[in-house]
């Protein structure tokens, strides 16, 4: 099972805009490509990432095949209220890989 | 230089040369990624406009950062930064990115909006070949901005992970 990992601050002050950084590790694989018997190997790819904040949506990303194997993505937040960060990777096969994170705002 | 041909200059080297490595090249690229042609300049202003529909973008007001060079196009660093306050008021919505020289032309969209804070994102991109990546922010007023930035891919996406199999 894919762990994904996050990186966010454990406290920030209120208003404070804070970096999130994320990593999966996933093959994101493209569709375009031919195996050695020239047969297309499927698409398999995360189509989209959410991540939601004491459970609103602060950030989502659409995913396309030109996104790089083991998707990185570095973005921001305001630190509104001490609660958690909750983070969804969506697979083309059905599976959903989460993460969580707490935050204290002061 | 026992046995070299002593009519071949040197300058006639180089040109044979360069033309069998540009024609090598040309004949991995045509023999690993057959099925699969560059999307058309047309596919490329489909991808924008079902996006942005007829707005036209306003180039500057933000920056898309990305080398100017890749030796494979597999990972490319890529980031998007956009001057807005992120207020209420005046904010960005929407971050799309696209690749007119990969197989589809669209790379990724990312929703914003006042929690976002900073209109700021970085990623890594696969890129099938040298090419001009297109990013676009749509803003809350309903304008459009753009920036384009040109990198060279010495060896494209598809035919270094065909390698790496």
């Amino acid at each position: 099972m894919t762990q994904p990992r996050i990186r966010v601050p454990s406290q920030a002050r209120q208003g404070e805009v804070i970096e999130i950084k994320t990593l999966i590790s996933h093959p994101m694989e493209t569709g375009h490509r031919r195996d050695t018997q020239g047969q297309l190997i499927p698409r398999h790819i995360i189509h989209t990432f959410t991540c939601t904040y004491n459970g609103e949506e602060v950030f989502r990303a659409d995913w396309h095949p030109a996104v790089a194997a083991n998707p990185y993505l570095a973005f921001y937040t305001v630190a509104t209220e001490s609660g958690r960060l909750h983070f969804e990777w969506l697979d083309d096969d059905g599976t959903v890989f989460t993460a969580e994170a707490e935050l204290t705002v002061m | 230089m026992n046995g070299m041909p002593s009519s071949t200059t040197p300058s006639a080297l180089i040109s044979r040369r360069t033309m069998l490595r540009q024609l090598g090249a040309a004949g991995l690229l045509l023999a690993l990624c057959p099925a699969d042609p560059w999307a058309t300049p047309e596919a490329v202003q489909q991808a924008i406009r079902q996006r942005i529909g007829e707005r036209e973008p306003q180039p500057g007001g933000m920056t898309l950062t990305l080398p100017k060079i890749a030796e494979t196009g597999n990972s490319v660093p890529l980031t998007v930064a956009v001057d807005s306050p992120m207020t209420p008021g005046d904010h960005v919505l929407r971050i799309h990115v696209f690749v007119p020289g990969n197989p589809e032309p669209v790379a990724s969209t990312y929703h914003l909006g006042v929690r976002a804070g900073k209109a700021q994102i970085s990623t890594q991109v696969r890129l099938a070949r040298t090419q001009t990546v297109l990013a676009l922010a749509e803003m809350s007023d309903g304008s459009v901005r753009s920036d384009a930035a040109s990198i060279v891919v010495t060896l494209g996406a598809c035919v270094d992970e065909l390698w790496n199999d």
